[in-house]
Parts: C-alpha cells; structure tokens; sequence
C-alpha cells in the first residue's frame, strides 16, 4: 500500500519526499488541474525541479491534468499532457475521455490513471477506460462504503487508489456542480471548487458571515470556527430547522481502517491537499508514514496512536474528522 | 461549415426527462396516462436518482414503454447516475441488455455495458465536455448527447463547428437544475434517519426538500442524494437555436402537462413565446434561472426575463 501525498509547490513536494510518500502529484499553474487556486501549483520549471529531487530520493511524481477541457481549449490540454509526458514523469492524473484518447495515442507508454474526477465508482466503469485507453490505477471516488471498496477491487482490471486523509467531498467528485451554480466555476469547468474571488468574509453584528457570489453559505459566533466557504459544508433552513443540512466541516481520516484498507488490497492511499501548506504536507505526510508501516508490520494488532488522531484532528476542517462514506452510517 | 444542413435534418422535438422524485405507482401511472395524451415526442424512463425507490421495478417501467410505444412515443430507458452496490450494477446489466429501447447512459458503467453492442444516448453525467470526447462516444455507439447543465450556449455552438458526427444534442430546457450526487440522503439526514432505514421520506416531497439560505432565499432542494436548484431553468425563448435538436422538460408534481402544451404551441408558432416566458414562470415552483445558458453562474436569472 503506497502513500501518495500532494504538493502545490516545491517546498511542499520537498517536505512530502522527506517525509516518506511514495509519491507525489502536482499539478500545472492553470486550470489543466483541480486545484487552480493563485499562487499555487507548478511552472514547468519547478516540475523539473520537483522531479530531480523526487528522483534523487527514488520517489515518483504524478501530474493530474484532471479537469474538463472545453472545445476551443482543448490544445492546451494536449499540451499540458506533452510537457508533462516529455519530462518523463511517472503517471499522469487523467479525467476526461478526449484527453486519456490523446494521451494514450500519443504517449502509449506512458502511465495513465484514471482521476476521481471521472466519477468511476464500480469496476464496469474502470473496466471502460482500461480497455479503451490502457489506464493502470484508479483513483475511487469518496462515495463507497468499506464493503463496496472490498468488492470493486476484487473486480477491477486495474490497481486501486483510496482517499485516506483530508477535505471531504461529500458528494460524487466530478459531478459536484455546486460551486458552478453558484459562481459560474467549479472543479470540472475551472478546477477549482469556491474559487476565492467569490468569497466574502464580513464581520457583521450577528457575527461573522461567509458568503459565496453574495449568497450566505454560513454565519459563524464568536466562539465557531468559521470554515471555507462551500456550499456542501454551510448552514442553511430545511424544514423550519437551521443547520448543516449537507455536511458539516470535517476532514476524512481513514487511520482507524487502515488494517481493513491494506487486507482488501488498496494499491495506494491518496492525502488530499495540494492547497495546503508545506507544513500541512510534512505533519500529514509524516504521520501516515508511520501508520501504514506499523500497520503493515503488525496488521492485527494495529491501532492509531492518540498523538497522531489529535494532529489529524488539528489539521482538519471544523477540527473534526470522520471515516465518512466507508462507514455505512455517515450515508 | 456544415452546421446548418446537420441540424436542419430532423424536425425540433420535445422530450421529457426521467422523473427525478419518488412518486407513488398510482401517481406515475396517472403521470404517464397523461403523457401519452401530450405532444411530446419522446419519453425518458426508470429510476435515475435512488435505487432504493422501487414504485416500479424493471419488468414495470418495461410495461410502461410499451404502453408509452403503443401512444406514438419514443421510449428510453434511463440509467441510475451513481452506482454502488453490486445489486445496482446488475440491474443495470438487465436495462442495458433489454433488445427493445434505447437506454440513456448516466455512468459510464452503462456505456462499458453497451459500447458496440447498440446505439445509446450519453447522458449528461457522463462529462463530455469537447469534441475529442464525444465523437470517442460517438464511435462506441453515441447516437445523441443530452448537454450538461452547466454548460453555455456558446459552447454548445463550438461544439455544432468542430463536430463531424451528425449526433443529435438535447439541452434541459426546463426543471430544477440536477446539480450534484452523493453517498449521503440529505432526505433522510433532516429527517434524522440512518440511510439504511430511510422510510422513503422522500416519498412526501414530492418536488424535493427545499432548502434556503439563513436570508430566506429558495436555494437548493434536496432529492434524496440529489441536490438540484430551487429555481427552474427554462429555454423556451431557444426554441429557434439552429444548435439544438432537441428539448427535454424534466417532470414536476404540477403543470407538466401544462408545461409540455406551452412549449409544444411555441414550437409550431401557435403560441407567442414572450407571452409563454411568463406564463411558465407563472409554472415554477419557486423562480427562474437561466444563468448557465448565458455562461454565467447557474442561479443567475441570465437574460431569459430581459
């Protein structure tokens, strides 16, 4: 079971190496990936850069070009695959049928997966873009529980990668048009989900407000955390009552199934997070390292140390963690 | 280019989306009595949303078509979005494997099951978002593609110019917008009920659940683990694009009927189509939203109104 952690910059990427991944996903500085925020991701410099240095270290780097281009865009796609492809990286991160068909054409020896921005949660899917584009891992959507996990791998063509830390997505990723509606930008269409040009956070007398385009995701008390405003993690009015009617903040943390996730034979565990910062890398990076190799040295004895499920915590969004879709009751 | 001759082919028609909502057996079946009485031309069925609303099982909605048929229909078969269990992927195989009705891929499971085996429709959950991908679809058996919802009518026309295929583009001309899926009922979470133990609340929603803003805004509805718009797109001032072939109006509890007539009259110019806009405002059960047609946000009431 291999760790594959996040970088938007070199620092990151440095901090993931030293830390123990086994590898690393970045991303271009446009909206080819799914977390085009300012100021984040990589030139084409820095990727040769980062991949020195993740070669130097015998660790490998995979660049997601995991959005969906549009038709007049879609040479720049293509040309994001070619560069990324000519730096010899070790996988790309694709989602998009037209641009896996390039890739494959165009590179066949090179490593494709299949993003969880395609939306693949059963092995019929996988099986799909294995036999039409030749994908070699897929990356699973946060959407199965433990038991359906279990039963696709067992049935897939192609090795599995799961989420096992960070930001939750509540609902299926790559069909999520919630920030679209309300901004015009989402992860398909701009890979970015809340874009920050949309959000306004404003000290009110009722406390602070965060908004999203001028709509109120969340009002927050004086002793509350005030999260990032998403539409999933808000709080709105159902029913006469007021509250999270989606999700409330909350991060995935998958360190309690992890002997579960190596029984089953989860290829890879992917930590969410290219927006985060080198130091959330490190500290994440750091502590599932020593989870999974003590989980791999005694699968049956494995419990997670309190430490690491209080840092876990610490770094989380509403400062709360949740096994989420795994557990049939979070459903 | 070629895009005149291609679209000009085949008359403008109306098609009704697969109902989105757990309705009671009596209630689809008065549903579909009255669309097989309505001008629309084409009909989408079976269960898209949840798995677990059984109203109609296969064998039923295969009963349906054949009623549907036997009224001068087109008949479709929809296939669920988002597939789980492996119960879910074997119904599924069934629907994909029926000989007799075209079925409307929503995942590309549905696509791995019928690619070369028979022509589909490649719904709008299936993410084509340029050309390179849709004539892929469009050389595994694609013969028409329902548009995602969040995409313009500005892309829409780059496609009609780089596309060799001849498909047929079909756009959600009215309803909630369906915005995303997920793992998770929210039917089910504000009612305080585990998934697994449901009690088909969603039973009593009708429309969905709505869900607003601590402003008191009509934002989302909440449709088991769909979320969809509050506010209703509508594209009957588009009945004239030469880009599209075909315009689908996705069921609600009320005024469907009423709903299919308006833009069935507007389409044979027997009815004025600014005297349509408002009376089908007059329809929705909250608002209108046309924002995404105009390439802005969705909720925006784009310039439909205008």
């Amino acid at each position: 079971m291999k760790l594959v952690c996040p970088a938007g910059n070199l620092p990151s990427l440095k901090a993931a190496v030293d830390n123990g991944a086994d590898a690393v996903y970045i991303g271009f500085r446009d909206s080819t990936s799914a977390r085009h925020f300012a100021g984040l991701n990589f030139t084409h410099i820095q990727i040769e850069k980062g991949l020195q240095y993740a070669r130097d270290h015998q660790v490998k780097v995979f660049v997601a070009i995991n959005t969906y281009p549009y038709p007049s865009d879609f040479t720049r796609w293509q040309r994001a695959v070619d560069v990324a492809a000519g730096l010899g990286v070790d996988a790309l991160i694709l989602a998009d049928i037209g641009v896996m068909d390039y890739a494959c054409e165009r590179w066949p020896e090179l490593n494709l997966h299949l993003s969880v921005q395609s939306s693949s949660t059963s092995h019929e899917a996988i099986r799909f873009y294995a036999e039409q584009f030749g994908i070699r891992r897929a990356v699973i959507p946060r959407v199965l529980s433990l038991k359906q996990v279990a039963k696709l791998i067992e049935n897939s063509p192609v090795p599995i990668e799961v989420f096992g830390f960070g930001s939750l997505c509540v609902m299926v990723e790559g069909r999520c048009l919630l920030s679209s509606y309300v901004t015009g930008q989402g992860p398909n269409n701009f890979g970015a989900c809340s874009p920050a040009s949309f959000v306004r956070w404003q000290e009110t007398d009722r406390g602070l407000e965060t908004r999203l385009n001028e709509v109120l995701i969340d009002q927050v008390g004086k002793d509350e955390n005030a999260g990032y405003p998403t539409v999933c993690k808000g709080r709105f009015e159902v029913m006469g009552k007021t509250g999270y009617a989606i999700e409330a903040p909350t991060s995935l943390n998958t360190l309690p199934i992890l002997p579960e996730l190596l029984r089953i034979g989860a290829a890879a565990i992917k930590i969410e997070g290219r927006q985060r910062s080198p130091a959330y890398v490190k500290q994440v990076t750091r502590i599932m390292r020593e989870a999974i190799d003590a989980c791999k040295a005694d699968p049956d004895h494995f419990t997670p140390k309190q430490e690491w499920m209080t840092q876990l915590a610490a770094l989380s969004e509403g400062m709360q963690t949740t096994l989420g879709a795994y557990e049939r009751t979070w459903q | 280019m070629t895009t005149d001759t291609t679209v000009h082919k085949t008359r403008k028609r109306l098609s009704l989306g697969p109902i989105l909502y757990y309705w009671p057996r009596d209630q689809l079946r008065s549903f579909y009595n009255m669309v097989a009485e309505s001008a629309i031309d084409i009909v989408y069925l079976g269960e898209t949303v949840c798995s677990k609303r059984r109203s109609l099982n296969t064998e039923g909605w295969l009963e349906m078509a054949d009623m549907l048929t036997n009224a001068g229909k087109e008949v479709v078969l929809s296939s669920l979005s988002l597939l789980e269990a492996a119960s879910e992927l074997a119904t599924l195989k069934r629907i994909c494997a029926n000989g007799r009705f075209r079925v409307e891929a929503n995942d590309m499971a549905a696509v791995q099951m019928l690619a070369g085996k028979s022509g589909f429709i490649a719904g709008t959950t299936l993410n084509i978002y340029n050309t390179h991908t849709l004539e892929k679809l469009a050389s595994l058996g694609a013969e028409r593609w329902v548009m995602p919802v969040e995409q313009s009518r500005e892309i829409l026309h780059e496609f009609r110019q780089q596309m060799e295929s001849s498909m047929e583009i079909e756009v959600f001309a009215w309803g909630r917008l369906p915005l995303a899926f997920s793992a998770r009922c929210y039917t089910a979470r504000n009612y305080k009920l585990p998934k697994d133990d449901c009690q088909f609340r969603c039973l009593d929603d009708p429309d969905g659940m709505l869900l607003r803003t601590r402003e008191d805004d009509s934002f989302l509805v909440l449709n088991g683990i769909q979320t969809q718009s509050a506010l209703t797109q509508n594209l009957v001032n588009e009945l004239k694009d030469p880009d599209i072939d075909i315009f689908r109006i996705s069921p609600q509890s009320l005024h469907t009927g009423k709903i299919i007539k308006v833009f069935h009259d507007c389409l044979t110019g027997q009815q004025d189509i600014d005297q349509a806009v408002a009376v089908l405002e007059s329809l929705m059960p909250t608002g209108p939203c046309n924002g995404y047609w105009y390439g802005e946000a969705g909720m925006l009431a784009g310039c439909s109104t205008a």
